[in-house]
Formats: structure tokens, C-alpha cells, sequence
């Protein structure tokens, strides 16, 4: 595979590889398990490190070993979401036992603002103080207790202020992190004016704790030059590499950043473990000792950001099939104080806020509200499934002003020929997929005949509803910020014929290493055991992007297939020239550990060892770098048309629920999942994803509820009080599929797809049919109101309140 | 510092730590062994699970615990066992093979915690077979939160595991010689820290006296949180874990009721069997509190004298009549448990005083008891509201109505005004209407993390309603039973 970056050729060679780049006439997965069983890319290979998880011997940050002499951080939060810092006296602080060094705003030599993409978050607090969270100050001790201890002795004097808490008063008053963007496609006014029927409809959807069991934690060592060493548990170290040589005024080249692997990232850890980088590392210069600071759990959910919470609102006009013709969607990202990636995560919202239906002629705007709380940030799905509920609620609202089915309403919605293009302008490619998916699902989870089980037992069973619901998902996969696509490996093989794999993707438990030393061993025809990968580190593959947006595979896996694909035809050229006996450049291959050249009675094999071997002796490289640029992508941010994705992943879910509609409690009885990763780099991996998402969403929409005071600090600080899926909330019937035989159209990694964020959304099926049971009530000819998380709170009092209307 | 020793994945290790050192300090800090993960430090996720085994005639019976609320000292003549120790000779643990094989795993972080329940449940299964319900496997793994996999790979592994051909081996069972930890301190009234371990009430009741500032600790499940989260130091601990007559269950007669006296060291766990047998509804709230972790460290004497207004037993116990006996060197005396209770965290316990035991009157005939607990997630969380009804039917009339909430007020609470409503009544829509009006007059609730005002008071109403229903039509389904009985 050649990267586009290398086609300015007008040859037609470089034009035929731009297409089949493009049209995805490459080689599937499911091709690289051959009949020995060997694990290479497409088959179940398991975690990489699932031997070392089991038996406790895979390190996470706090587990390294580290010099007697490391100093332990703690921080200094404000306990107020808004005012003025008017006294900072850390007499006492730096007098208690243990304490070698405090640190506040004004120590900071470099950079004090640490705004990832967007200046805005300051590293300390100077004198505004923007959440209740906010990093006032550190201490370094020679024990975490006694960091902790002595954090508590500082004397601070805020000018409390009122906090602004509710984004859509923000809103009104015009207060945003980011200026609003507008995507408009047809006349949507003269759809509305001109429609059949308008149905309107708001939600508010919560925000959501990553809850990465491994907390935000580094460790810091200082070099013998001007620089230092970074382990961190972070999905992004590039940034967290530039940011860091900012702070501490020197060259990036200073700065070093290594992740092994992350005990859980979830978008949590793409922008909000640099902070925590940047002020260990400050002190590692400053003291000249190592430094650890690893944040406790509920100081970790009080000053890191979250998913956004959104308030959205919708305006549609429709036929008298419940068909969109067009009209207008408002979605507001609450992002707290800062910008952080909120620009970016709104448009995602922006870009979702169709999911699977053509909204028509549509204009979908989104508002970017300042508030006082922690910056929110990255999460799976990263603004999407936000955007998605809105249309998804207004599906539920069709149905039953129309008085069908709300899955014949969805199907009818869906893109199809003649449908196809989206409000932002780009042209929904496989759209038949979407149907035959959906089919499949529907078939198989016998959809219909459980329809009308639901409904009798219902006709009968005055305080238990059961709901029924099946939800599609389309996702964008690219990053929409078109820079961030793009990859980089460093492949090296060793003269004993081991091979060593590093790239700039992080390993976050997504199993992203494992599929990678698949593409490595599948392209050099080795068992997998023969290839290593070790830690994500900024001085191996420089000018990395975020793991993030799906794209792990995606992008690192084209670069590190690109780097084995370059030493295997360096070989080749080696081999062809050197074996005496003459061995057939044309068809020469790598399968089974043996360089391969010519057929039938003319075929010659060299053992791989010998072949490495040789080329060493003979003075070939036997290291390569390889890279990958995303073909095709663009977004005119101006006028809010592009085609921001490279291609959409789909998938749907079906879930039945059992509602105690007096108590509001209830349960997921049965989920039926099927889902499209085009042609799979490695199912268990990829069910995993699946499953895994799906329980997340469910958790984003059923238990997980983040509550503030009423002065803006964060109650919800911890598993006592903000509560993740628990083991029995597994459905006890749970299918999960992936859609078999329908690779990518485009040419991506072996025509796999992405498949880290696209499940989350799979999850708005739980809560669809928690409505579709509280529409019961009203004989399913009312869509109750159901804001997010629906707790059994919610759900007890959206039924409550069907109950009273009817009396 | 004190010296403890105990057995450490099959050999004898001696230490010396502080009283405030919990076992998940011990492990990651003095002995660098890091397998066992931090997740919370408030024993919420599992991620630091531990099995602790104690001597059982030959063999270990092995519990789980959350090494970061529990105490280290507790493990003197125990047998740790933590993730290192159960892969010997590069062969894995059944729990391990099958977590591999399940792909069970994915960011990893949790797992260590998730193959120590395994290994609990392994344990328990191969000393006491019996079926595998759904029920057993939520019991052993609903405290190990998962933020990767969604469970369903954890699940096969706990399936798969038991198919797989397995002998004990011996270093599980290795002996300890030790004695009991010396309850005496040299000077209680000075500062010097102790973590003191008296083995009878004699002894606890002395050293409550002569160190009255010294902190009570059982399971340490609620306390502990005061050190890792609040940072206080527990410096000087009393144990009662050991303490000879808080640990038994005795059926028996007080003030002419048959009943049980309950020491209050029992654990939940202990408690199971006979709540199963005799009060199913209190047995079913047992599964939903807590996990397993918690219910085998935290006993009913912990979640009486901490008097929290959302502990969940207290009003069980003040439904069914509960009574509370509290001993010091002075003797004994006994109190109805609502008099127990005085303000939020405030009891009737005088500072040498403890709590020694509970007792809960039998069931009288036709007396029903119905326990129903709300919370945002179905397992290991605190109440929003918990209500207790007890009361007996005779010829379609109300008797004998006892009704208490938790999560309604500063304190565990009975609804008084409500069970007069009802008290003598008969079973109508109109009766129940007018009790859930006087709830109005018993409980003004707050608002919190866990629900707000207006839903307290309204699930509380609809939780008459409930009970209505399910006494007007009792063929009809009117609760999930996951949740409810």
C-alpha cells in the first residue's frame, strides 16, 4: 500500500492506486486466517496483554517502580465554581511534614495556559476562578498522605461570585466558549411553512463521568539535560509532549512521553491528562527528583471534565406518513468554562443530529454555552450521541402523532436513493446497508411477534409496562479536524527475525496493540508471537494525532501496514537479487514464516530467519517507517458543507424492557445487537467493543446522573453516588452480531471499520423503549416526556405525571 | 506500630504497620505488590479485591474484601491471598484461563479485582457444589465494576471456569501457627496509636471504658472511608470482629418474644441463612446491599451504631420491633430501637458504651414483612428510600402495622402517622389513600445526590400503593421481582 502523500505523480500507475485507495479493492481481513490457525489480522487473537491483566503483572502508572526518593503530588481545588482568588497563604502548607515544594501560578515559568486547542485553561489559577475543581495549587511531599494532609492547612480567600450553571440561559445570554455554527442544506423555513404537519420536541440529555477505573496519573523524571521523561495514562502524548515543553520553556525535543497502556480512557484522557502532566513534570525540573501525581477518585471527577451535557430542541415538518420534509434542529453542548474540544464535539453533534434519517431540507445549529463547571471533553461518541437523541426522540414523537409503529416510522426516515445526501452535504454511501441491517435485526429478533407480546401484556398488566424499542446508528468516522488524520509506524526486525512494532496510537484496553501486531504479522507472513509492540512513545513515532475518534485502527494500522509493506519489497528486491539459485521477483510472497518465490516445481522458500539474516550481513535496512493520510476528506467550515467522513459505520440494536411504572425501577430483559465493522481486523476484539459500548450508552441514559449543588460543585464525586453498570445489569439475553459479508466500501484497513464509538450509541435503544413502555400508559397515543439519565426518579415521575393528567 | 502476622499466598509473613494502614496500603506500599489496583478507596468498585481465608478444620475458607477499606491488622492469623498468588509454577488459576479465554479483559485494570471474586466463587464452589444460579454469579461479581466489557465476556469466564479440571493445591490450606493478638494496651489514654483485638466482651467493654476516644471498628466498610477519603488517621482502633459473644446468632425468648439475639459483630453474610429462612424479605435486601465484599466485612451492630439516615437494615429492624441492647463494664441494657436513634448520626450510646448485640422478635402468625428498597442502580448502592412494612391480616383487617423508612428523615424513621391510618383498617383504596396523605405529616424529606424531595415523598406514597395492590390483587405482578418481593 502506497500513501497518498507520496502520489504527485501523474503516472497512471499513482492514479490507479489513488482509486483502488479510494474504491477499497484491497484485500479483506478475514483472508489473513490461514488454515493453520495462525492469528494474524481477522481472527480472535486474544488481548495482547490478557495473560499479564489476569495475573496482575501488567503495570499502570501508580504500579512503576520508582526511585526512593520520588515526591508524591497533591492539588489544591477551589471549592467555588465562580469568583475572584483574593488570598492565597500557603504558609502553613509549606511548613507541614514531608513537604518539599509548593507550586502555584505564578512559579510557572513557560506557558500558563494549557488550552489544548483553543487558549483558555489555565494551568493554575491566576485570580478568576472558573469551577469549583480548578487547580489552585500543588504540593510536593515525600508521601501522597502527606501531600494530601498538607494541601488541606492553605489559607484561601475567594470573592464568591454567582455561577452560571444553565446553558441555555447561557445561551440566551450569548455566552459562549465558541462562536455558534450553522449547517443549512434547502429551504427548511419553506419546508416548515409549507408542511402537512410540524411536530416539535426538547430534551435534555446528561452528561456523563468517564469513569476510567485507572484515575488521571503520571510519573515524571527529570533527564540529565534540560528535559524530562513523561509516563502517563494518555491518549494523546503528542500534545501532552507539547504542552509540558511549553510550561517548562524548551524545545519538544526535551520532552518525552510514554504510554504503555491505560486502565481505561474513554475521550477522558485525550486532553484532560495533560494538566496533570504539566505540573508534575514543572516540579520534576524544579526539584530535580522524580515526581509522581496520580489524582484520588473523587478529585479526579471534580476537576477533570466530562461528556457534554446538551440541551436540544426540534422543529420538523412532516407528511402524513410521518416523513421528514425538513425544519430545524438547535442543539446546545454545555462545555463548561473552556473551549477544550467542545468546538469540535458540538459539530459531531451537529453531524449526528440526522443519525440514520434524511432530515430533508434542514438547518441544524449548535451553541457552544459557557458555563461554570469543569471543562467537558472528550467521550466515546464524542458529541454524537448527543446529537442523536434529539432525532431519535422526535422519531418516538412521530410515531405516535402518527399512530405507527415507531420502527416503521425510523425505517421510513431512513437515507435512501433519492435520499441520500445529509445536511451537511455529504452523500451517504452503503445507505442499502443501513436497510439490510436493519431487516436482518428485525427478522431475527422477531421484532413483530414481540411487538404484540409487549402489547398484550400490557393490556393487562396494569403497573408492569414493557417497552420495546430498535434504534439505529450511522457514525462518521474521521476526525472532522482533517489534520488529525494521519498515522504514523516504526517498524524494526531484529537479526533473529523478531520484529518490533511501535506506532502512535495508545493502548487503552480497545485492543488496538493486538490488532496491530496483526497487521504486522499478516503482512510479513509470521505467527503473531514473532511480533512485539511495546509503549506509545513520542521520540518512535513523532507528530502524533489523539487516539481518538474510532480511528485507532484505522490510521495506525495503515501506517504500520505501509511500514511492513515497504521492508517486505525492500527484501524482495534483496532477495531477487541475491539467492543464487534465482528466485522469481514477480509473486515472490511471505506466508508461514518463509519467503516464498515461484509456483509448482519452480517454488523456492527461504525461512524468514535466514532471510533477515542474510540481508543484515549483506547491509539492507531492516527498519522502516510507514505513515497514512486519510484520502478524500474536507469540511468547509464556512458554509457548513464537506464531506467531513471518510465513511459511516452502522449498526442497531433492539432492547426490551420490564418498567415498575409505580416505582419507577426497571429492567432490561433482552438486547439484540447488530452491527457493521465491514470485514472484521479481529471479532472477539470487535464484539468486545460492541458489547462494551452498548453497556456504556445504556449506562449514559439509565443510572449514571451527575448532579451539582446548587453553587456549582460536583456531589456525584465518586462510585457511591454516580453509579457505572454493574454486573446485573447485563441483560440476561444479550445477542451481539456483526453483520457478515459487507466490507467497507472504501478502502480502509483491510475494509475493516471502526468500531470504538459507533456501539455507544446502540445504547438509545434502552431508553427509547423505557418511553415506548411509558407511552403504553397513555394507550401509545402520547410520547412522554423522558429527559436523560432516566433514572427510575425520572421514570417514576414521567409516569406519575401520565397518571395525574389522566385523572 | 504493632507486628502482624498472618499467611501471605501460602506463607507466613510477619509486619509492622501503623493501626491506620488498610490492607491495600500494605500490599501496594510496604510490600510492592502491585497487582492489587486503587479504583476508589471507598470499596465502591472492586478493583482492589483480596480473598481473605480463615481456618476452617483443615482447609481455608476464602472471603472477598475490599483491601482498601479494610484494616490490616484484621489479617492477623489470616491467609491473605491476592492476585500474585494464585498462578503458581506458570500454571494459571482456572479463574485466570478462563478470563483469558473469554477475552474477559480489556483494559485490564479491573480484572485483577474481577479473577479475585472468581477465585471466591471458585473456592465456594468447590467446597459447598451447588447450582450456579444467575443469583450466586450477580452475588460474587456485583461488586466488581467493569467500565470496558459490558460483563458478558466476565460471565462465560465464571461459566467456563468450573468446567475446567482443577485440584486444590496445598499451599491454600498451609497452616498458621499464631496466637490472637494481645487486647491489652500499655497506656490507653496516650496518644500512642493501637489497633487493640479483645476476644471478649469483658475485654471490649474495659478497653471501651479505659479508651473511650478510641474508634469501634467491625468491618471497617463505612469508617475506613474516613481515612481514605477524609485523611483523618484511625490511630486508635478497637476491633470487635473477635469479640467471642458478638459473634453469635442465638434463638432464644426476651420479655416473652421468641426471637434472636444477634452478636453485632455478625456480618451480612452470616446473616443470610436465617434471614433466608425466616424473614425472606430482609434476606432479599441483603443481596442489594452492599456486594459481597461489603456484606462479608460489614455486620448489623455497624449499620445500627453508625445510625446513618440511609442505612439500609434499621428500618427492617424497626418494622419488625428490633431492640437494641448496649453493653459497658456497668453491665447491660436494652432499648427499642427507635430509641435508638436520636438526630442524624446522633444515638442513645453513652461514650462506654457499645453496641453488643441486636434482637429480632419471630414472626408472629399471618405477619407479613415487605422490605423495598429504592436506588438508582438495582445492586451495590445506598437507598434513595427504603421502606419496611410489617403487619398482620386477620379477616381482611390491618393489625399490628409497623411501617418505618429510611432516607425520609435525619434518621431511621417509622411512619407513625401512617401506621395509625392503617392500623385496624381494612384493606381498601380508600385506606391507603388516606395513609399515603398522612406520610405528609411523618416525613419531610431533603433533597440530595440520590433523588430529590418531591420524589422521595411521591415513591414513598406509591410504595402504599404498591402494597395495596399487592394485598387487594395478590395474583397480579405489581413489582419486579429483581428488585422487590
Amino acid at each position: 500500500m502506497r500513501t497518498l502523500t507520496k502520489l504527485d505523480g501523474d503516472s497512471s500507475r499513482a492514479r490507479r492506486d489513488l482509486h483502488d485507495h479510494i474504491q477499497g479493492s484491497g484485500p479483506l481481513a478475514r483472508h489473513t486466517v490461514d488454515s493453520t490457525g495462525r492469528r494474524q489480522a481477522g481472527s480472535s487473537s486474544f488481548h495482547e496483554s490478557a495473560k499479564k491483566h489476569v495475573t496482575g503483572k501488567a503495570a499502570y502508572i501508580d504500579d512503576l517502580v520508582l526511585p526512593a526518593d520520588v515526591l508524591h503530588v497533591a492539588l489544591g481545588l477551589s471549592p467555588i465554581a465562580h469568583g475572584t482568588l483574593t488570598q492565597l497563604d500557603l504558609s502553613r502548607v509549606k511548613e507541614a511534614p514531608g513537604v518539599v515544594d509548593v507550586i502555584t501560578f505564578h512559579e510557572v515559568p513557560g506557558h500558563t495556559d494549557i488550552g489544548p486547542v483553543f487558549p483558555g485553561d489555565p494551568i493554575f489559577v491566576d485570580q478568576e476562578i472558573s469551577y469549583a475543581g480548578q487547580c489552585l495549587f500543588a504540593v510536593a511531599a515525600t508521601s501522597l498522605q502527606a501531600a494530601r494532609r498538607a494541601v488541606k492547612l492553605a489559607a484561601v480567600s475567594i470573592d464568591e461570585q454567582p455561577a452560571s450553571l444553565d446553558p441555555v440561559a447561557a445561551t440566551e445570554r450569548e455566552e459562549f466558549v465558541r462562536p455558534t455554527h450553522v449547517q443549512t442544506r434547502g429551504n427548511w423555513q419553506q419546508a416548515l411553512d409549507q408542511a402537512e404537519q410540524i411536530i416539535e420536541g426538547e430534551l435534555f440529555v446528561g452528561g456523563q463521568e468517564h469513569f476510567y477505573l485507572e484515575g488521571q496519573a503520571c510519573v515524571v523524571h527529570p533527564t540529565e539535560d534540560e528535559g524530562v521523561i513523561v509516563h502517563t495514562s494518555n491518549q494523546h502524548p503528542s500534545e501532552t509532549q507539547k504542552l509540558v515543553a511549553e510550561v517548562l520553556d524548551i524545545p519538544f525535543h526535551a520532552v518525552t512521553v510514554e504510554v504503555r497502556r491505560m486502565g481505561g480512557g474513554f475521550g477522558g484522557k485525550e486532553t484532560q491528562a495533560s494538566p496533570w502532566a504539566c505540573i508534575a513534570a514543572f516540579i520534576a525540573r524544579r526539584t530535580g527528583k522524580t515526581v509522581r501525581l496520580r489524582l484520588p477518585r473523587s478529585e479526579d471527577m471534580r476537576a477533570t471534565g466530562k461528556r457534554h451535557p446538551f440541551h436540544n430542541r426540534y422543529r420538523l415538518a412532516i407528511d402524513s406518513k410521518g416523513v421528514l420534509q425538513g425544519g430545524e434542529i438547535t442543539v446546545i453542548g454545555d462545555c463548561g468554562y473552556s473551549p477544550d474540544l467542545s468546538d469540535a464535539i458540538v459539530d459531531r453533534a451537529m453531524f449526528h443530529a440526522d443519525n440514520a434519517y434524511s432530515l430533508g431540507e434542514a438547518q441544524v445549529t449548535g451553541h457552544r454555552a459557557k458555563t461554570h463547571t469543569a471543562s467537558n471533553t472528550a467521550f466515546r461518541g464524542f458529541g454524537g450521541p448527543q446529537g442523536m437523541m434529539i432525532i431519535e426522540a422526535a422519531m418516538d414523537d412521530i410515531a405516535r402523532k402518527i399512530g405507527e409503529d415507531p420502527l416503521t416510522i425510523r425505517k421510513r426516515n431512513f437515507y435512501r436513493d433519492g435520499r441520500e445526501v445529509t445536511h451537511y452535504g455529504q452523500q451517504v454511501d452503503q445507505r442499502q446497508l443501513l436497510h439490510t441491517l436493519v431487516e436482518t435485526l428485525e427478522s431475527d429478533s422477531e421484532y413483530w411477534a414481540r411487538r404484540k407480546a409487549v402489547s398484550d401484556f400490557n393490556a393487562t398488566s396494569p403497573v408492569i409496562k414493557k417497552g420495546l424499542a430498535l434504534t439505529p446508528v450511522k457514525f462518521g468516522i474521521s476526525f472532522t479536524a482533517q489534520h488529525l488524520n494521519q498515522a504514523g509506524a516504526l517498524l524494526h526486525v531484529y537479526t533473529d527475525g523478531s520484529v518490533m512494532i511501535n506506532h502512535g496510537g495508545t493502548e487503552m484496553g480497545q485492543g488496538l496493540h493486538t490488532k496491530i501486531c496483526q497487521v504486522v504479522a499478516r503482512e510479513l507472513g509470521l505467527d503473531l508471537d514473532k511480533v512485539r509492540i511495546t509503549a506509545t512513545r513520542t521520540d518512535k513515532v513523532p507528530n502524533t494525532s489523539p487516539t481518538a475518534a474510532s480511528s485507532g485502527a484505522d490510521l495506525n494500522g495503515m501506517a504500520a501496514r505501509d511500514a511492513a509493506g515497504k521492508l517486505r519489497e525492500r527484501l524482495f528486491d534483496f532477495a531477487a537479487e541475491h539467492f543464487t539459485e534465482g528466485l522469481d521477483r514477480e509473486g515472490m510472497r511471505l506466508e508461514d514464516g518463509m519467503l516464498v518465490a515461484g509456483i509448482g516445481e519452480s517454488e523456492r522458500r527461504v525461512p524468514w530467519g535466514e532471510l533477515v539474516q542474510t540481508a543484515y550481513i549483506n547491509r539492507v535496512s531492516l527498519s522502516e517507517k510507514g505513515f497514512y493520510a486519510t484520502p478524500l476528506i474536507h469540511y468547509d467550515r464556512s458554509i457548513g458543507q464537506g464531506r467531513p467522513f471518510y465513511y459511516y459505520a452502522f449498526g442497531a440494536a433492539v432492547a426490551e424492557v420490564s418498567v415498575d411504572t409505580l416505582s419507577g425501577e426497571y429492567l432490561v430483559d433482552r438486547v439484540d445487537i447488530l452491527h457493521d465493522v465491514g470485514d472484521s481486523l479481529n471479532p472477539a476484539i470487535d464484539i468486545g467493543q460492541v458489547e462494551g459500548g452498548f453497556i456504556q450508552g445504556m449506562g449514559w441514559l439509565t443510572s449514571e446522573e451527575l448532579k451539582w449543588n446548587d453553587k456549582g460543585a460536583l456531589v456525584s464525586d465518586g462510585p457511591a453516588t454516580y453509579k457505572i453498570p454493574t454486573y446485573g445489569d447485563l441483560p440476561p439475553t444479550f445477542n451481539v452480531a456483526l453483520l457478515e459479508g459487507h466490507p467497507n466500501s472504501m478502502a480502509s484497513l483491510y475494509r475493516s471499520k471502526a468500531v470504538g464509538e459507533p456501539p455507544f450509541m446502540l445504547g438509545i435503544s434502552v431508553w427509547s423503549a423505557l418511553r415506548d413502555a411509558l407511552s403504553s400508559l397513555t394507550n401509545y397515543t402520547d410520547s412522554p416526556h423522558l429527559d436523560t439519565p432516566a433514572t427510575p426518579e425520572r421514570v417514576m415521575l414521567a409516569a406519575n405525571a401520565i397518571r395525574e393528567k389522566a385523572l | 506500630m504493632a507486628t502482624i502476622a498472618f499467611l501471605l499466598n501460602g506463607a507466613p509473613h510477619q509486619c509492622e504497620v501503623s493501626p491506620n494502614t488498610s490492607i491495600l496500603t500494605l500490599l501496594r506500599e510496604h510490600l510492592a505488590l502491585t497487582g492489587t489496583k486503587e479504583g476508589c478507596a471507598s470499596g465502591d468498585c472492586g478493583a482492589c479485591t483480596v480473598a481473605i481465608g480463615e481456618q476452617n478444620a483443615d482447609t481455608h475458607t476464602f472471603t472477598s474484601a475490599n483491601a482498601c477499606i479494610t484494616p490490616a491488622h484484621q489479617l492477623q492469623g489470616r491467609h491473605l491471598v491476592t492476585i500474585e498468588g494464585l498462578a503458581k509454577e506458570g500454571r494459571l488459576h482456572p479463574a485466570q484461563e478462563a478470563m483469558i479465554e473469554c477475552h474477559g479483559s480489556q483494559c485490564g485494570f479491573c480484572t485483577p479485582g474481577i479473577v479475585m471474586s472468581l477465585f471466591t466463587l471458585h473456592n465456594d464452589l468447590t467446597q459447598r457444589p451447588a447450582p450456579l444460579t444467575p443469583e450466586r454469579l450477580e452475588a460474587a461479581l456485583g461488586g466488581n465494576l467493569c467500565r470496558c466489557t459490558g460483563y458478558r465476556p466476565i460471565r462465560d469466564a465464571a461459566l467456563r471456569m468450573n468446567d475446567m479440571p482443577y485440584e486444590r493445591p496445598q499451599w491454600q490450606d498451609a497452616a498458621l501457627s499464631t496466637s490472637e493478638n494481645d487486647a491489652e494496651i500499655t497506656d490507653p489514654t496516650a496518644k500512642t496509636p493501637f489497633f487493640a483485638q479483645p476476644l471478649s466482651l469483658a475485654a471490649l467493654t474495659r478497653l471501651r471504658q479505659e479508651a473511650p476516644q478510641a474508634r469501634l471498628v467491625a468491618g471497617g466498610t463505612d469508617l475506613w472511608l474516613e481515612s481514605t477519603q477524609r485523611l483523618a488517621s484511625l490511630d486508635q482502633l478497637i476491633d470487635v470482629s473477635r469479640v467471642a459473644e458478638l459473634l453469635t446468632v442465638e434463638a432464644t425468648t426476651f420479655e416473652g418474644q421468641p426471637g434472636w439475639w444477634i452478636g453485632a459483630g455478625v456480618t451480612y453474610t452470616q446473616l443470610e441463612p436465617l434471614f433466608e429462612e425466616h424473614f425472606p424479605a430482609f434476606a432479599h435486601l441483603l443481596h442489594r446491599l452492599g456486594s459481597q465484599q461489603i456484606r462479608n466485612r460489614g455486620t448489623l451492630g455497624g449499620n445500627i451504631a453508625n445510625a446513618s439516615p440511609i442505612g439500609d437494615t434499621p428500618p427492617v429492624l424497626l418494622a419488625l420491633g428490633a431492640r437494641v441492647e448496649l453493653a459497658s463494664v456497668k453491665g447491660s441494657r436494652c432499648l427499642a430501637l427507635e430509641n435508638f436513634f436520636l438526630d442524624y448520626k446522633q444515638t442513645a450510646m453513652a461514650a462506654d458504651e457499645v453496641v453488643s448485640r441486636i434482637f429480632i422478635p419471630q414472626a408472629i402468625e399471618r405477619s407479613q414483612l415487605r422490605v423495598w428498597k429504592l436506588s438508582k442502580r438495582r445492586e451495590d448502592d445506598i437507598s434513595a428510600v427504603l421502606g419496611a412494612f410489617s403487619y398482620r391480616i386477620e379477616q381482611g383487617v390491618l393489625h399490628d402495622v409497623r411501617i418505618a423508612f429510611g432516607g425520609m428523615a435525619a434518621t431511621p424513621k417509622r411512619a407513625q402517622a401512617a401506621e395509625a391510618t392503617l392500623e385496624g383498617s381494612a384493606i381498601t383504596a380508600d385506606a391507603f389513600r388516606a395513609a399515603q396523605r398522612s406520610l405528609d405529616e411523618d416525613f419531610q424529606p431533603m433533597s440530595d445526590v440520590r433523588g430529590s424531595q418531591h420524589y422521595r415523598q411521591q415513591a414513598a406514597k406509591n410504595l402504599f400503593e404498591r402494597l395495596y395492590l399487592s394485598l387487594s390483587a395478590p395474583d397480579r405482578e405489581v413489582m419486579l421481582h429483581a428488585y422487590a418481593h
